[in-house]
């Protein structure tokens, strides 16, 4: 696994303030990765698909907030996959069907995938979805471009350079030499793949505070993990780890 | 555009109104993102908080139809505080020309101007003229003092627009008002530029025209206007509107704006005369005096050899409109009401949801013997006869639906806004048995054509003798397969015969019998070059012997950092990336402002360095050349007298409006505009069944009446449904929450919508009360998705009444009712 | 509950077998796949939507579109597209494209698929019928004319006006330079001047 201090340590820097809002990344992201459509109705926002889904790896979430000036800001924030250094899902994953890249992205085996839904709880930021066939989808930072030196398909498309990709460290550098002041993620969860550069703070955009993985993922995964890959067969102990770390299954619904 | 994409980057002020770039031109975002970084403010005057002013440094709103109060507030702004480049508009504009002392203008007679008729809704334009002396040329004023200046009639005309007064009338805050004076008015120093970027938020207006006059004004006050990053620049709405607007897919133009004849233009003489504008300015190289070899050569590419001397070219083959006949969009559609029209093509287009008051386009097509719909999809104009309220057995109508391939499946070239004629390359077949438009309309031409020789008919001259030779023929005589490259050197233009310079002794070969012609500027009106569109001459050329298509370079070259990328496919005119832009200089041919080179005289070489130059010309201090070559005077307008409703811009309201009383004078809507009075041409102001302000805008993810993009699922999952943003304070009074499924309703029609209910509009305060305006997006329609689930087109909504100069429908400012579905 | 071998691998994926059985997998080694356009033709093209013209790349293999992204090399552009930019790979790849020519017959409930040949045939027969029947070839003017003695007076003239009012076209800005040249040629071929397209509304 590679850490944190890694030089060759990839990641994307998200600069909201430079979004304009076009959801190119959304489109971008179905095209490459050939994911199909999701049936949607308006809900009385742009927002759309409501949330991460199966078929939707990234989304853009607005929202908007009082300004004296304006009256109003309407702020606009690409979500995804933090691809984090310290990575619950990595973690608990049972089958090792999710895994690091060599540029530290989280990415994922649909082969490998059991479908026990451990890395759903074990993620702080509620990234990991299920497809149709009960099989782990996600970000997985294009792996397949950018290990053949592309740019993953959003970050390529994005007009205005809200989403950039390249090393961490530059990345970082060069933010906060522009004036960023807050790189959310920087340091979380011993730093994010996904880096925010923020001027203000960063939960006017909603970003979570304090991230961190539940304590109980990581204190049963580290007794039982290793149980899953011998004898029984994944399925029966990932439920067991499962059911003793989080409690019942229960499933989130989807529309797809 | 006057300028281009890229040269956003080089504003300091981009002001954004009348468009929305953000949202419908997101990679424009990037180039004005990159002017912010050097330091440059975005403004943006919008009804609603848009993406585009998300991004803003500046927001100010404005009720719909307010813009030319806006504007002419800021023209007073900057006479009353001194921004204006002096050099710049006693050269370069006629700010100097003395008028007529009978002109009369809104501030002498209470909002019109002199020479109206009422009845006719109509002016007698002779007293919006210029004094000049015996010789013919216009008598100036220099220090700009004459009352009689337009200089001066400016500044009483717009005297009048008041800060108080504009913000009364636009709902704007005047605080907000004044500081978008202040910014944008920053950029009349020679450092200094402002480029304004505008879409349908302007031109879809009774006074659309004055809208866009207003800024061109403003932009010339403040010297502007040739700069790089400055100019008025139309934010188009399709990827290729600007090419087909070249190519005269209009009723009152022919390629390359060459006016279409009339009954009156009796002969090609007499069109040449009569349509060439006339000035005894010296300096003026008045370009439209080519007008001749422009038609000549455009005859030669249709009719080929048919067209001789003795026949007039072929002349008399083109179809003429009886004089003043007006054949615009809202015309055709009232008349095909009326049951005069048998046949309808609708080839790449939606009208059954593009134009405004849909109910009357789509009960008009009810009247039609026959319809061909060319498209992709299937779409509410196809399928009109089994839309809603239609009942198929009583409709009598023949449709064809021919399936066209995408643009992925064919060759041939686009041109943006910018001007840019780019190529685009077949990247595979078309699918399933679509085809190009161009092989549809090959096969259309020679079915009719085949059917006249056969059977004779209406004169059939003007068919048989039209020139298509597009490549290998069949037995029968039929081009098998439209050679694309062909059509574009027909464009282009050929030498029929060698070409000579008679002036030079002995002559001089100018260009060989079949070569392409390199240059508009080597047309002739004598038969020996044909060009089927002047503009496009130099687009695809003979180099080496060779032929090269000048639209498909991939040069990468930026000598001067402007972003003019000269070795980029290919602009027009000649290559010319900004237009004007020998207004971009001094007298002596140097930079107004160095840091922007984009033209430059050098007087060693004598040559100019830089840009293609808007006339070859030495500078106009050492030539006498005046800069605006297109303009019979040579230089800009500011007083302006072609227009239908005045030589300057006046506020008027739209035909819907909420107001009983217009503050600036009292005549309340555009007295020139054309008003359809039928029963399907309903319209209602200050009526308390429509008691909102409405516009209709588009979105990121959509396209028009939607057709392509509704088709695609990706962008369907986006943005799925119609929707109408409305502010929380009117939610409140209607009892809407978000998300409630609502019907909007005007005189003409109503549409279902989501209801989104937010910030970003906020209630007017107009002339002590307050306005709410809400907005809807014009992409959905009831075919697809199939199950309904889009709603129907805002265009239900929308009025059919024209701007007075352009007959564009004013569906940017009307007024409706919204009420829980 | 009976699980065949078959079921058993379908239910945990082949991998998680491997390496339960101990076969040392790499990750990173293992799930590098090659990219899936490594193979494809490529060519360039302009976005058909806005007018920015924004370039893109179009990766083909057996005659279809396997997918599109932004030019890098385009100056406008530099690779990145916008939202609708980036779904063209929806225009070729599309199931609701109309595939063969549609026709509706006067009265009739639903289309019915044509051939080409029959659907322009038709189309030029009614062309015809409606030129023959309301071309214009004449109009009267008024036009000043100077008499022998040197006055000019007004007379009404016959000119030709080779018109027909009874067609009407719209269209369009989305087709080619190219297509929109050869059309307004041919409508006005045929006498049309009730012609017009986007640009005006």
């Amino acid at each position: 696994m590679a850490n944190d201090t890694s030089k060759n340590r990839k990641a994307i820097l998200v600069t909201p303030e430079a979004c304009i809002g076009c959801r190119a990344c959304q489109v971008a992201c179905k095209s490459w990765n050939q994911l199909p459509a999701i049936k949607t109705t308006n809900n009385g926002t742009y927002q759309n698909p409501p949330d991460l889904a199966s078929a939707a790896y990234n989304i853009i979430q607005y929202s908007e907030v009082p300004f004296k000036e304006n009256l109003v800001r309407w702020l606009f924030l690409s979500r995804r996959c933090m691809h984090c250094e310290d990575a619950g899902c990595v973690t608990i994953c049972p089958s090792g069907a999710l895994y690091k890249t060599a540029e530290g992205a989280v990415a994922f085996d649909r082969d490998k995938c059991i479908g026990c839904k451990l890395c759903v709880t074990a993620c702080p930021f509620d990234v990991p979805r299920y497809d149709g066939e009960g099989k782990v989808t996600k970000c997985h930072l294009c792996f397949d471009r950018i290990a053949n030196g592309m740019d993953p398909a959003c970050v390529k498309t994005c007009p205005t350079g809200a989403l950039k990709y390249g090393d961490r460290a530059e990345l970082i550098d060069t933010a906060k030499k522009e004036g960023y002041t807050t790189l959310y993620g920087e340091n979380d969860l011993h730093g994010l793949g996904s880096v925010y550069a923020f001027k203000e703070e960063p939960k006017l955009y909603g970003m979570k505070e304090n991230p961190a993985i539940p304590s109980s993922v990581v204190f049963w995964h580290n007794y039982l993990k290793p149980l899953s890959l011998i004898g029984l067969g994944g399925v029966v102990a990932a439920a067991a780890v499962h059911y003793l770390a989080i409690g019942p299954h229960k499933e989130k619904e989807e529309e797809v | 555009m006057t300028n281009h994409w890229i040269d956003l980057k080089n504003a300091d002020v981009i002001l954004a109104m009348g468009g929305n770039p953000a949202s419908n031109h997101p990679i424009s975002m990037k180039w004005i993102m990159r002017a912010q970084e050097k330091g440059a403010k975005l403004i943006c005057v919008d009804p609603r908080f848009s993406q585009t002013a998300a991004k803003a440094d500046l927001y100010a709103p404005l009720r719909s139809g307010t813009d030319i109060a806006f504007l002419g507030g800021m023209i007073r702004y900057i006479l009353e505080n001194n921004l204006y480049f002096k050099e710049y508009i006693v050269n370069y504009t006629n700010a100097s020309f003395l008028v007529n002392p009978d002109f009369k203008g809104p501030a002498d007679l209470d909002g019109l101007y002199s020479g109206y008729n009422e009845e006719k809704r109509k002016y007698d334009k002779s007293s919006w003229s210029f004094q000049k002396d015996e010789e013919g040329i216009v008598l100036k004023d220099p220090s700009l003092e004459d009352p009689n200046c337009v200089f001066q009639l400016l500044r009483k005309q717009y005297d009048r627009y008041l800060p108080e007064k504009v913000s009364n009338i636009t709902g704007t805050p005047l605080d907000k008002l004044l500081e978008v004076y202040k910014v944008y008015g920053s950029t009349g120093t020679p450092d200094r530029v402002g480029t304004e970027c505008y879409a349908m938020g302007w031109t879809q207006h009774t006074v659309g025209t004055q809208n866009i006059r207003a800024m061109a004004i403003i932009q010339l006050l403040l010297g502007n206007v040739g700069m790089p990053g400055g100019g008025v620049n139309a934010l188009r709405g399709e990827s290729n509107v600007q090419g087909s607007t070249d190519y005269g897919i209009l009723f009152h133009i022919l390629p390359g704006y060459l006016p279409t004849p009339n009954a009156s233009l009796v002969d090609l003489a007499t069109y040449i005369d009569k349509t060439t504008p006339k000035t005894k300015e010296k300096g003026s190289l008045n370009w439209w005096s080519n007008r001749g070899k422009y038609i000549t050569s455009y005859l030669k590419a249709v009719y080929g050899e048919a067209a001789t001397k003795e026949n007039d070219f072929g002349y008399p083959w083109l179809p003429k409109l009886d004089v003043g006949v007006n054949a615009s969009w809202l015309m055709i559609f009232d008349k095909m009401l009326k049951g005069d029209f048998d046949g309808f093509f609708a080839w790449g287009q939606n009208p059954a949801c593009s134009g405004a008051n849909s109910n009357k386009t789509r009960v008009a097509m009810t009247k039609l013997k026959w319809l061909v719909n060319v498209n992709l999809f299937d779409n509410e104009t196809a399928s009109f006869w089994r839309g809603p309220g239609m009942n198929p057995k009583d409709i009598q109508t023949e449709v064809f639906m021919l399936p066209c391939c995408s643009f992925l499946e064919k060759e041939g070239s686009i041109t943006n806004s910018g001007r840019m004629g780019q190529w685009r390359y077949k990247a595979v077949d078309p699918i399933g048995q679509s085809m190009p438009d161009g092989e549809i309309i090959n096969d259309l031409y020679f079915k009719v054509r085949e059917l006249y020789r056969q059977e004779g008919g209406a004169n059939p001259d003007p068919i048989v003798n039209l020139s298509w030779e597009y490549g290998d023929k069949d037995a029968a005589g039929k081009v098998k397969h439209i050679d694309i490259h062909a059509v574009a050197k027909e464009i282009n233009g050929y030498y029929l015969e060698d070409v000579y310079d008679n002036k030079a002794t002995p002559p001089k070969l100018v260009g060989k019998k079949g070569d392409l012609v390199g240059s508009f500027a080597l047309l002739r009106d004598d038969g020996s070059t044909s060009s089927g569109n002047w503009l496009y001459c130099n687009s695809y050329v003979t180099k080496e012997g060779k032929p090269v298509n000048m639209m498909a370079r991939r040069g990468k070259d930026d000598p001067t950092g402007l972003g003019l990328f000269s070795g980029w496919a290919w602009t027009w005119p000649v290559n010319r990336r900004i237009i004007y832009n020998r207004a971009s200089v001094d007298l002596q041919g140097q930079p107004w402002d160095p840091k922007r080179p984009l033209l430059k005289w050098d007087a060693e070489s004598k040559k100019w360095l830089g840009d293609v130059p808007d006339g070859g010309a030495p500078p106009m201090g050492i030539s006498g050349g005046l800069p605006f070559i297109m303009k019979p005077d040579g230089i800009a307008s500011i007083f302006g007298p072609g227009l239908a409703e005045g030589p300057f811009p006046e506020h008027y309201e739209a035909l819907e409006c909420p107001l009983e009383v217009n503050s600036m004078s009292k005549q309340r809507i555009n007295p020139t505009i054309l008003i359809f009075g039928d029963e399907m041409d309903a319209f209602f102001s200050c009526d308390l069944r429509y008691p909102f302000v409405c516009t209709t805008y588009r979105v990121s993810e959509h396209w028009q009446t939607g057709c392509m993009t509704r088709h695609c699922s990706w962008l369907l999952e986006m943005q799925p449904q119609n929707f109408v943003e409305l502010s929380f304070e009117l939610a409140k009074e209607l009892g809407l929450n978000n998300g409630d499924t609502v019907v909007v309703s005007s005189g003409r029609g109503e549409v279902k919508a989501v209801a989104m209910v937010s910030e970003r509009f906020k209630p007017f305060r107009i002339e002590n009360s307050t306005v709410h305006q809400v907005g809807l997006p014009w992409h959905f329609g009831w075919q697809f998705p199939e199950d309904g689930s889009g709603y129907d087109s805002a265009n239900l909504l929308t009025p059919n009444v024209g701007d007075a100069n352009t007959m564009i429908p004013e569906s940017k400012a009307f007024m409706v009712n919204v009420r829980k579905a | 509950m009976g699980v065949s071998r078959r079921g058993f691998m379908k239910l945990t994926g082949s991998s998680v077998l491997l390496a339960s059985l101990g076969v040392n997998l790499d990750p990173a080694k293992a799930y590098a796949r090659d990219l899936r356009i490594k193979n494809a033709k490529q060519t360039t093209t302009i976005c058909p939507y806005c007018s920015v013209g924004c370039g893109i790349m179009v990766y083909a293999e057996n005659g279809k579109v396997i997918n599109t992204e932004g030019d890098p090399d385009h100056p406008i552009s530099e690779g990145t597209l916008c939202s609708k930019g980036a779904s063209v790979y929806q225009l070729p790849n599309n199931e609701t494209r109309v595939k063969k020519p549609l026709y509706r017959e006067p009265g009739a409930t639903a289309w019915k698929e044509v051939e080409w040949d029959w659907a322009l045939d038709r189309i030029a027969k009614l062309v015809k019928e409606s030129r023959d029947k309301n071309f214009k070839p004449f109009s009267t003017v008024k036009v000043k004319e100077t008499q022998p003695d040197g006055s000019v007076i007004e007379v009404e003239k016959e000119v030709p006006v080779n018109r027909l009012e009874s067609i009407a076209h719209v269209g369009s800005a989305a087709l080619d330079n190219e297509e929109c040249y050869l059309l307004q040629k041919l409508v006005r071929s045929w006498g049309l001047v009730y012609v017009e397209h986007q640009a005006r509304i």
